[in-house]
């Protein structure tokens, strides 16, 4: 069963006096546990799509439903709540709370889920374990490194468990050793907890690892290609 | 959740310890201001009305018409039955005689002849009475720098200032050349008995204290006083209370065709202290409420400028799935304590430097050395009620605005925006 469907997504911007058309009439469709590429070249709508996927921009025509729910008819309310309880998300620049330490940081989204404190403990601890920062948790952002940070995004977007995780340019910052550590967790939650990952990256180093690659080119999908399938079928690693 | 967003506010400091410091220097300067203006206006009317007005003040019709000359020809008759009817009629109140009068001080030296010379202001008060309110009124104790107070008739206070012009020390005989209030010469021998200082330029100049009967006895004014001054006992003025009391006297003693019948005035009517204190009251409330403005504009700023650096932190909230109606109370909130915070600090501090400077005060004598104003040489702030409110509210209102004007312009972006502004 597909979790994103796009159909005839268009979406353009105002520039000046006439419009920008960032996506151009975009149908894909993903389906549970994909570990799937946004690739293509700077300004060619990966970002802008996946904001859309990602409930935190709509669509100017077509429709995009993710996990059954139309984005282009949620309200803010609606799209908070579903960022909140289905999708996690992974910066560039990791955006960690620089103020919280590494465990507060991980445990965020789980007060917005309003979790008991014991629930978010174990969570918060069981994330950090799949990372490998339990004896970070008491360190803030600023006394890690590049990797560690990342890592810790990885954590914050896993810890409440969601459907999806979008991630946009996971590894621009990272050198090779820190990428290819973070790659293959990433690759390893998508396999034990059959997350679904869709990435925007013109890395080389990501492409490796996925198993679906869609090329976008002036907001036009010019190539959808599946490199490896699942058990079920489906383009996972 | 409150827990997170206060150990957020107070690690970071740019977000607590600096708001909250802006909040407090505002608000502090408002409170002291503000004290000090009251301070400032109060001291006047309290120094106009011990020395000169009264809270009210009865004379003669006709001496009201030239009470600037002090016409002694033109007193007031029959002082102490009026004032033994107004301390049985109006027992609120403090009420006493003076007399007003002008002269040459004379000091002689060993042989008699004149060694030194001044023009006086002279002031006869009950000073020897042992039920005096002028005792309470006049701080003369405070205000000895020199000798004593005078314990039997013939002995008069000098002020320091004029002393020392004049070569005079306590103990020294001098003689008062004046006029009775039929014109005639008035001549009378007095011992100083002390000097004063009043901290008032325009009393510490020529100022001669006499007891009132000595005076009434030297300008032939027996049983006569220039003025009737009455005091509320809390040494409180009001206006509406003085000017009830004022219509009540006229009219049950005052008749318009007689000119030597009593006239009560309120100290608002006198010397155009009404309108004074009227402009007084205006000038003090657009000074504050300029600087209230000033204040709140730079806390607005201040929110918005802490508003638009936590740009990152409020996307990545967002991303997370924070709802921005919620995002949007909790910077309303963070921003409410840091409003509290440093308004309860400003307005402690601003309360503890204005209660300094009504106790200590600040000298601006040498500034008013020329001044014919009743305005004490120190200048003191005073606490009043308003003290505590005045820069409180404006300062939590101020900051809490900030953060809605900077939430605001903030959340009108969309999302993406602030996500792509994330990234940047």
């Amino acid at each position: 069963m597909a979790i994103i469907t796009t159909e005839k997504l268009i979406k353009r911007y105002p520039v000046g006096s006439g419009f920008f058309t960032a996506l151009d009439s975009i149908d894909l469709s993903f389906e549970k546990g994909e570990f799937a590429g946004l690739i293509g070249p700077s300004g060619s709508g990966k970002t802008t799509l996946l904001n859309i996927i990602g409930a935190l921009d709509s669509p100017s025509e077509g429709s995009v439903t993710v996990l059954g729910k139309s984005v282009e008819n949620l309200s803010q309310k609606e799209a908070a709540r579903l960022r909140n309880h289905h999708i996690g998300f992974i910066f560039q620049t990791y955006n960690l709370l620089p103020v919280y330490t590494v465990y507060e940081n991980v445990e965020f989204p789980l007060l917005l889920l309003q979790m008991e404190k014991s629930e978010r403990k174990r969570k918060v601890e069981n994330a950090l374990e799949w990372v490998g920062l339990t004896d970070k948790r008491d360190s803030r952002p600023s006394q890690l490194s590049g990797g560690q940070s990342q890592r810790v995004a990885v954590a914050r977007a896993v810890v409440k468990r969601p459907e999806l995780i979008l991630a946009d340019e996971p590894t621009a910052n990272l050198d090779s050793e820190n990428s290819f550590n973070i790659l293959e967790m990433m690759v390893r939650l998508n396999h034990e907890l059959k997350t679904t990952f869709l990435f925007a990256t013109h890395d080389e180093k990501v492409m490796k690892y996925l198993r679906r690659k869609i090329r976008l080119v002036d907001g036009k999908v010019v190539q959808d290609e599946v490199i490896g399938k699942g058990e079920d079928g489906h383009a996972c690693s | 959740m409150i827990t997170f967003v206060l150990k957020g506010l107070l690690r970071d400091r740019s977000r607590s310890f600096f708001p909250v410091l802006m909040v407090t220097a505002g608000v502090f300067l408002t409170v002291v201001l503000y004290g000090f203006m009251q301070g400032v206006l109060g001291d006047l009317v309290s120094s106009t009305a011990k020395y000169d007005t009264g809270h009210v003040k009865i004379t003669t019709r006709a001496w009201r018409e030239l009470a600037d000359q002090t016409p002694n020809d033109l007193a007031l008759m029959n002082g102490d039955a009026i004032l033994a009817q107004l301390r049985q009629q109006e027992g609120d109140m403090l009420w006493t005689g003076r007399i007003r009068f002008g002269g040459l001080l004379d000091v002689p030296d060993a042989e008699g002849e004149t060694r030194a010379q001044g023009p006086v202001a002279g002031l006869a008060l009950d000073l020897l009475g042992s039920d005096s309110p002028e005792k309470s009124i006049f701080p003369l104790e405070d205000a000895l720098v020199r000798g004593h107070l005078p314990r039997e008739k013939g002995e008069i206070l000098i002020s320091e200032a004029f002393a020392k012009g004049l070569g005079a020390t306590p103990g020294d005989r001098v003689t008062l050349i004046g006029s009775t209030m039929y014109g005639a010469m008035a001549i009378a021998n007095f011992t100083i008995a002390g000097t004063l200082s009043f901290g008032v330029v325009a009393l510490d100049r020529g100022m001669i204290l006499v007891d009132l009967r000595d005076a009434q006895a030297a300008l032939d004014m027996e049983d006569t006083v220039s003025e009737i001054v009455g005091f509320s006992r809390d040494m409180v003025y009001s206006k509406k209370k003085m000017a009830s009391l004022a219509a009540d006297f006229n009219g049950k003693f005052s008749r318009g065709e007689d000119e030597f019948s009593p006239f009560m005035v309120t100290l608002g009517q006198q010397n155009g202290l009404e309108e004074y204190l009227i402009y007084a009251d205006s000038m003090g409330l657009i000074i504050v409420g300029i600087f209230v403005a000033a204040m709140s504009i730079v806390l607005w700023n201040s929110g918005l400028m802490n508003g638009l650096r936590r740009y990152g932190e409020i996307g990545v909230r967002l991303a997370m799935g924070e709802g921005k109606g919620r995002l949007y109370r909790w910077m309303v909130f963070e921003s409410l304590i840091i409003g509290l915070a440093g308004s309860v600090a400003g307005t402690a501090l601003g309360i503890a430097v204005t209660r300094y400077l009504q106790y200590n005060g600040l000298d601006f004598g040498s500034l008013l050395s020329q001044s014919s104003l009743m305005l004490p040489n120190v200048f003191r702030a005073q606490v009043t009620p308003a003290s505590y409110v005045i820069g409180f509210f404006p300062g939590v209102f101020a900051s809490v605005l900030g953060a809605l004007f900077a939430g605001i312009g903030i959340f009108r972006r969309q999302t993406a925006q602030l996500m792509k502004e994330l990234e940047s």
